[in-house]
């Protein structure tokens, strides 16, 4: 394989100057030193990319992403070290970057392809193509101004793709347009990897990371935490993540409701030993525990509790009374509650933890404290989705044994 | 995730595109050879490779002179009408104020037309260093987000300023017809050397406040007062002859004279009035033909004008990598 792309130890340095104009120049002309500032948006940034492959650039916004896609692409020049790179290259750094609001949506395409690198010819012979996979045939020979954000998009995104290069940037601009369009752009990309093309593209959609790159860098104040595969980068972030919001949960008030006539304390998650956890393995037991302290004598009773992912999407949640479980009489004393799940087969991801205490049909809700604990589940493969399913398969009447590390030894070593 | 081939269903065009990097050309991939992204150049010799780099992109030059002609009237019921509009207004307000009231128009054979051609080269020239000096900015937008020659922006506004200027030049012709007297076809050559050295020197000085313009703001208000007073110094709505007057009959200054020469925008105009305005082949005007060798000076402005469009170009190339970061 062949290297596309050599990033050669760049840094960036960006001076952040507040004053612009003469006048102010003079006027805080002493101050004008202070003013600027400068930041390291890219420290010693070394990667190469091989030609075919799709990379992934994740991190926090600010973390250098977009710069270091820029740096590739020639748009800004690095402070220090260089960059090389074969092939012809197109970077959808935004999309729509070259429309202009009062020409048409005819005369932008034109405009745009010429701006990525195609002649009028070209674009002729394309022009019909680009606007069917618009799919704003009515609309095209109105000013652009005059479009929705979504069909602005979809413009710009055919336009793009329909050019042909050999290496592909793309910044965070495929989450746009509504879910069929979406899909249509993925089958884009995916055809630009068939065809053995070399992308990098940044994102904030760590699900899309896994399912399209087979490589992804972590970057983080502009330092390269990780180089590896996307299941490693995507963990590596959450870590960064969680370390995050752990140091924010201090400080935080957890949103908590209810009339506080029983109240939950000690929240922590453990595993079917009662060992507390952090993080365990797809398929693992689970416990919740927690403390109610009901101050008198309670008969009617019920405890909810509800397992969201990052994305605060619940993914389970039930309560004991719709589970069938009637719960006994508090003496009024402080008492131990520990709900446990033999098995958690979730797919990789950080889980939080909520709970309630309430009367019986959710007529008066006690006590309800949400997002309190949070977990993670880790798990080898590669997968879609909120579960984690361990499917065999079977080729006629032969099954087809598993490659690579056992599936239950590369959850558990970690 | 399973997967249909819906988007793509279009049949791809198998033909590989050649943009605008045509050297890479069709060799595979591994073959062509790995190039450093914005190789630092020697500031003497980076001017070759960007005048290619440039021409590899004249496809898109088109494009943005079309977008820069086609935005500025969009729109507006008149449309290019404006572009006509504009300069017939100017060579009203100057024939009455100055050709009636100040009686210039008595003493100057076919003072419209005199007035016309000078005004013909000014617009042509304001045009081109107003338009370039917001080119950069204006466009900031493309600049943070595409690579090509940064160049192409002040360029594609001279593209369209000279397209404008064609048009304007129908006015011209038509006041031939209308007064039947015509140019002598003996000063004709003067204007492709006078527009050369027009395009050049203007072409030069936009680069430079282009560039300038993205650093330091107040480069778009300090050009706007320059050309104000660059205008009054050029003989365009008043005669040369009367600042020859003035300046070595009148006084003893004939070196003050010279160097009023020296513009380049006199000569260039002087030139336009010598080629363009009919009324100096009569008895009346031919006093107010500039009795300089015009050749010579324009021979100069030129290869001036060489000199000064490759210092404009190193360091406008010397600046645009801090373009997308400054604006």
């Amino acid at each position: 394989m062949t290297d596309v792309i050599r990033v050669h130890d760049v840094s960036k340095q960006f001076a952040l100057r507040k004053d612009k104009s003469l006048k102010e120049r003079l006027v805080n002309a002493r101050r004008s030193r202070e003013n600027a500032e400068s930041f390291w948006a890219l420290r010693d940034i070394d990667l190469t990319f091989a030609s075919g492959s799709t990379t992934g650039l994740i991190g926090h916004n600010g973390s250098g992403k977009s710069t270091l896609l820029k740096i590739i692409g020639g748009i800004l020049t690095p402070s220090s070290g260089y960059v090389e790179r074969r092939g012809r290259l197109a970077a959808l750094l935004e999309l729509g970057a070259g429309f202009h609001g009062d020409l048409t949506g005819r005369e932008n395409v034109y405009l745009n392809a010429a701006i990525l690198g195609l002649t009028r010819k070209q674009t002729d012979g394309y022009f019909d193509e680009i606007v069917d996979f618009s799919g704003i045939e009515n609309f095209i020979d109105t000013q652009v101004k005059f479009y929705s954000s979504g069909m602005y998009v979809r413009l710009a995104f055919a336009v793009a793709v329909h050019v042909d290069p050999e290496i592909l940037l793309v910044d965070e601009v495929l989450s746009v347009g509504d879910e069929p369009f979406q899909r249509k752009c993925l089958d884009r990309i995916r055809r630009f990897q068939r065809e053995g093309r070399t992308i990098v593209f940044v994102s904030h959609g760590l699900d899309q990371v896994r399912q399209l790159c087979d490589r992804a860098v972590l970057l983080d104040h502009g330092n390269q935490l990780v180089d590896g595969t996307p299941t490693e980068a995507v963990r590596a972030f959450r870590d960064l993540n969680q370390a995050a919001e752990e140091a924010e949960e201090e400080n935080v008030d957890i949103a908590a409701q209810g009339t506080r006539r029983v109240t939950i304390s000690d929240v922590s998650v453990a595993d079917l030993d009662g060992r507390p956890v952090r993080t365990l393995p797809s398929g693992a037991g689970l416990q919740v525990r927690f403390r109610v302290d009901p101050g008198s004598r309670l008969d009617d009773w019920i405890v909810g509790v509800a397992l969201e992912d990052s994305g605060g999407q619940v993914v389970w949640g039930a309560n004991s009374d719709m589970q069938g479980f009637s719960l006994p009489e508090l003496t009024g004393a402080p008492e131990e509650v520990t709900v446990e799940f033999p098995e958690v087969p979730l797919s990789e991801g950080v889980y939080q933890v909520s709970i309630a205490v309430a009367s019986t049909g959710n007529k008066i809700v006690y006590h309800r404290v949400n997002r309190l604990a949070t977990f993670r589940v880790v798990t080898d493969a590669y997968e879609d989705g909120a579960v984690h399913l361990r499917p065999g398969y079977r080729v006629g009447d032969q099954a087809v044994p598993r490659g690579g590390v056992p599936l239950e030894s590369a959850a558990g070593e970690r | 995730m399973p997967h249909q081939q819906r988007g793509a269903a279009s049949p791809a065009a198998p033909t590989r595109t050649i943009g605008p990097a045509v050297g890479a050309g069709e060799a595979p991939l591994e073959d062509q050879p790995l190039e450093r992204v914005n190789q630092p150049v020697s500031f003497w010799r980076g001017f070759v490779p960007t005048v290619r780099d440039i021409w590899a992109y004249r496809e898109l030059l088109g494009q943005l002179i079309r977008k820069e002609l086609k935005v500025k009237y969009k729109d507006s019921v008149l449309g290019f009408v404006w572009t006509l509009l504009r300069p017939l207004l100017y060579l009203l307000v100057y024939a009455v104020a100055i050709g009636v009231f100040l009686g210039s128009g008595k003493v100057i054979p076919g003072f419209g037309i005199y007035l016309f051609t000078g005004l013909l080269a000014w617009t042509l020239f304001t045009d081109i260093i107003g338009g370039c000096t917001g080119s950069i900015v204006g466009n900031a937008g493309l600049v943070k987000k595409v690579y090509f020659p940064r160049e192409l922006f002040p360029l594609s506004v001279v593209g369209a300023a000279m397209i404008n200027v064609l048009l304007q030049a129908v006015i011209l012709i038509l006041a031939y017809l209308a007064t039947w007297s015509f140019p002598s076809p003996a000063n004709l050559p003067l204007i492709p050397l006078a527009l050369v050295a027009l395009l050049l020197f203007s072409v030069g000085l936009g680069l430079i406040l282009a560039a300038s313009n993205v650093f330091l703001r107040d480069v778009t208000h300090l050009v706007e007062v320059g050309l104000l007073l660059w205008f009054w110094m050029t003989p365009i709505v008043y005669d040369w002859t009367k600042v020859r007057t003035t300046l070595t009959v009148d006084n003893d200054l004939a070196w003050l004279f010279q160097v009023y020469l020296a513009n380049p925008m006199a000569n260039i105009v002087l030139a336009f009035q010598r080629a363009l305005w009919p009324g100096g082949q009569t008895e009346a005007g031919a006093a107010f033909y500039y009795d300089g060798n015009l050749y010579v000076r324009l021979g100069v402005l030129i290869a001036a004008g060489l000199v000064f469009v490759w210092v404009a170009q190193r360091l406008f190339a010397r600046s645009q990598g801090n373009f997308a970061q400054e604006l």
